[in-house]
């Protein structure tokens, strides 16, 4: 039998190895497996496997139904055209650094999409976890980290597709585009957007028996900090406690970051911006990482 | 195929401390056929959790092929097809899709997975069904999809948690022809769990009778019923004639029950073989003058041996 003769090789291989036994598992009991010997810890080639596949499945349900990208793109839409020409209204002076309202407004609402959806991802996983598809995936030999990493990565798909839709809609409108700027900017809420939704997995794992859980937290977290990061209306003339608070919030340094960014510009906001949204990804890919190995599902 | 000694398993809610697994021995040869049974609650599925490395027991070992599920729980994994007692497959994927992607997600290579996976649609008869949504399936469709998706990696052993449950009879049976054609065709050694008395006694070779976290009896269906209830023969005679009755019937009276019905009283004799009691029962009671009134012939059931072992019923707790 095949099976047998590749474990032997395996135990031959770990007994001859200095390696202690333990970080190395033999793999192919079965007609289709493949040998691999696998450490327990770091990033290997196995692992990388694990997170594009599992990334790849979560993407089929966009490309299966690319549909779900566009509805989406409604919520942020109606911001931009019922909000928008208020704050014009509202500001008689040039609060918004001298831009035009959608200079200064855009980069907001682009920020404010990506924390809609990758915070509400998590609710995908609520989802598979009480139908039962998360347990079938459990059983799979799929390494734990990757099961939190490919789906955090997949957030990067929609949500840089959004962005970029949004961003080409308003310039029409008057938006001056910078190209080159707002691609980096795309990719810093890239980044942070894998923080989020890790975050948001984690959330959902914590609150995998009680459903409303999850909203809640996830409600009650997220209009504070848009508020709190000035996406919405400039801080500037809001009480002193805001602008402290708001000092605190990763979420302030990616707007502000962005906003100098839609307006062709560079500056120290921008490396702020990318410190906060790796330090958001780092962390949380640590916290869902761990709930994931802790969840007995 | 799997050795388990004294496996273990604790649940905290709030203060207070549930034993679910209470120190099961196991031990299941290569290709056998085995079935967990016991009302809902008694640890069936927290077991089977245990041997396939989805819930790390309190205390305990086991060694499935091979491989120990503490220390290797990947490997484990890798080894086995798990099939639970939810819907595998994601409601917003397609059937081929999430097929595939098994595959993958077991180290498959892209061209064995879409290989093996047409092989699955084809005798599991999905293969109408490839590019359908998940949700828009029957129930008895999911399941087979269910299979497929266990049985994509070929694994030597199978587990299935309660794989009819809520099911009609009619799937119910179609399920279990495939399962046992898979069986027949690889020789997959599978291990299940269910509450169905029936669907153990018929399908499985091995009944493993499981109640508050322990194994109460583990034997094949036949020995069980033969060993704990035994054929019953019941005849039932005029009230007036019971003692003539007992008389006739001297030395075949141990654990003889009466219990007055319409027609008279009925006598439930412990018999040996019941087809083979029923003339000689009959002849002597004929001989002594009883008047036998109605004379049936009862082979016991698992419920019977359940019944027996732990003094209650597993349909009351049926859900």
């Amino acid at each position: 039998m095949p099976s047998m003769r590749s474990s032997d090789a395996a135990e031959k291989l770990e007994s001859g190895s200095k390696l202690p036994a333990a970080s190395l598992a033999a793999n192919c009991h079965t007609k289709f497996g493949r040998l691999r010997f696998e450490p327990k810890t770091g990033l290997s080639a196995e692992l990388l496997v694990d997170i594009r596949n599992v990334w790849w499945r979560e993407s089929l349900l966009i490309v299966r139904d690319p549909f779900t990208l566009v509805f989406s793109l409604i919520q942020p839409l109606v911001f931009l055209a019922l909000f928008g020409p208020l704050l014009t209204g509202v500001a008689s002076e040039t609060p918004f650094g001298g831009e035009s309202t959608l200079q200064w407004f855009l980069p907001g609402v682009v920020v404010m999409i990506t924390m809609f959806g990758t915070s509400m991802t998590g609710a995908n996983l609520q989802f598979e976890i009480m139908t039962g598809s998360f347990e079938r995936i459990l059983a799979t030999p799929l390494a734990r980290p990757a099961l939190v990493i490919g789906r955090a990565l997949k957030e990067l798909t929609p949500l840089v597709a959004q962005a970029a839709i949004i961003t080409l809609v308003a310039v029409p409108f008057g938006f001056q585009l910078f190209p080159l700027h707002v691609v980096v900017g795309l990719l810093m809420l890239g980044v942070f957007g894998i923080g989020v939704g890790a975050l948001s997995y984690a959330l959902a794992i914590a609150a995998r028996k009680t459903e409303w859980i999850f909203w809640a937290v996830q409600q009650s977290l997220l209009f504070p900090l848009l508020i709190l990061s000035g996406m919405m209306l400039p801080l500037e003339t809001g009480p002193a406690w805001m602008q402290a608070l708001s000092r605190l919030n990763p979420l302030t340094y990616i707007v502000n970051a962005e906003r100098v960014l839609f307006a062709g510009m560079v500056g120290m906001e921008v490396v702020y911006g990318f410190v906060a949204a790796f330090a958001t990804a780092v962390i949380g890919l640590l916290v869902g990482v761990r709930a994931i190995r802790q969840a007995t599902i | 195929m799997i050795q388990a000694r004294t496996l273990t398993r604790t649940f905290r809610v709030g203060k207070e401390v549930i034993e679910a697994v209470r120190g099961v021995d196991l031990d299941v040869a290569e290709g056998e056929l085995v079935a967990f049974l016991g009302p809902n609650g008694a640890g069936k599925s927290t077991t089977l959790r245990m041997l396939t490395s989805l819930l790390p027991p309190t205390s305990g070992t086991a060694i499935v092929d091979g491989v120990d599920v503490t220390r290797d729980p990947a490997g484990v994994r890798r080894r086995i097809g798990y099939i639970g007692q939810k819907e595998g497959a994601g409601h917003n994927y397609r059937v081929w899709d999430e097929l595939r992607m098994q595959g993958l997600f077991y180290g498959m290579t892209p061209r064995d997975a879409a290989h093996r996976g047409e092989e699955l649609l084809e005798s599991l008869d999905l293969a109408d069904l490839r590019m359908r949504k998940v949700s828009s399936l029957s129930g008895g469709q999911k399941r087979r999809l269910d299979i497929a998706m266990g049985l994509i990696h070929a694994p030597r052993l199978l587990f299935l948690d309660e794989p009819s449950t809520g099911m009609d009879p009619q799937n119910r049976a179609n399920l279990w022809d495939h399962i046992m054609r898979i069986r027949r065709e690889h020789g997959t050694t599978i291990v299940l769990t269910t509450h169905y008395l029936e669907e153990a006694d018929t399908m499985a070779e091995r009944v493993i009778i499981i109640d508050h976290g322990k194994i109460i009896a583990d034997d094949t269906a036949d020995a069980l019923k033969r060993q704990q209830a035994g054929d019953r023969l019941i005849v039932v005679v005029p009230a007036s004639q019971v003692d003539l009755a007992r008389d006739q019937l001297d030395g075949a009276t141990n654990g003889m029950e009466t219990q007055p019905t319409a027609e008279g009283i009925a006598l439930s004799l412990k018999v040996t073989a019941a087809a083979h009691a029923v003339p000689q029962v009959l002849g002597r009671l004929a001989a002594g003058g009883v008047e036998v009134v109605a004379a049936s012939a009862k082979q016991p059931t698992l419920d019977d041996v359940f019944l027996n072992l732990t003094g209650r019923s597993l349909r009351d707790g049926d859900a």
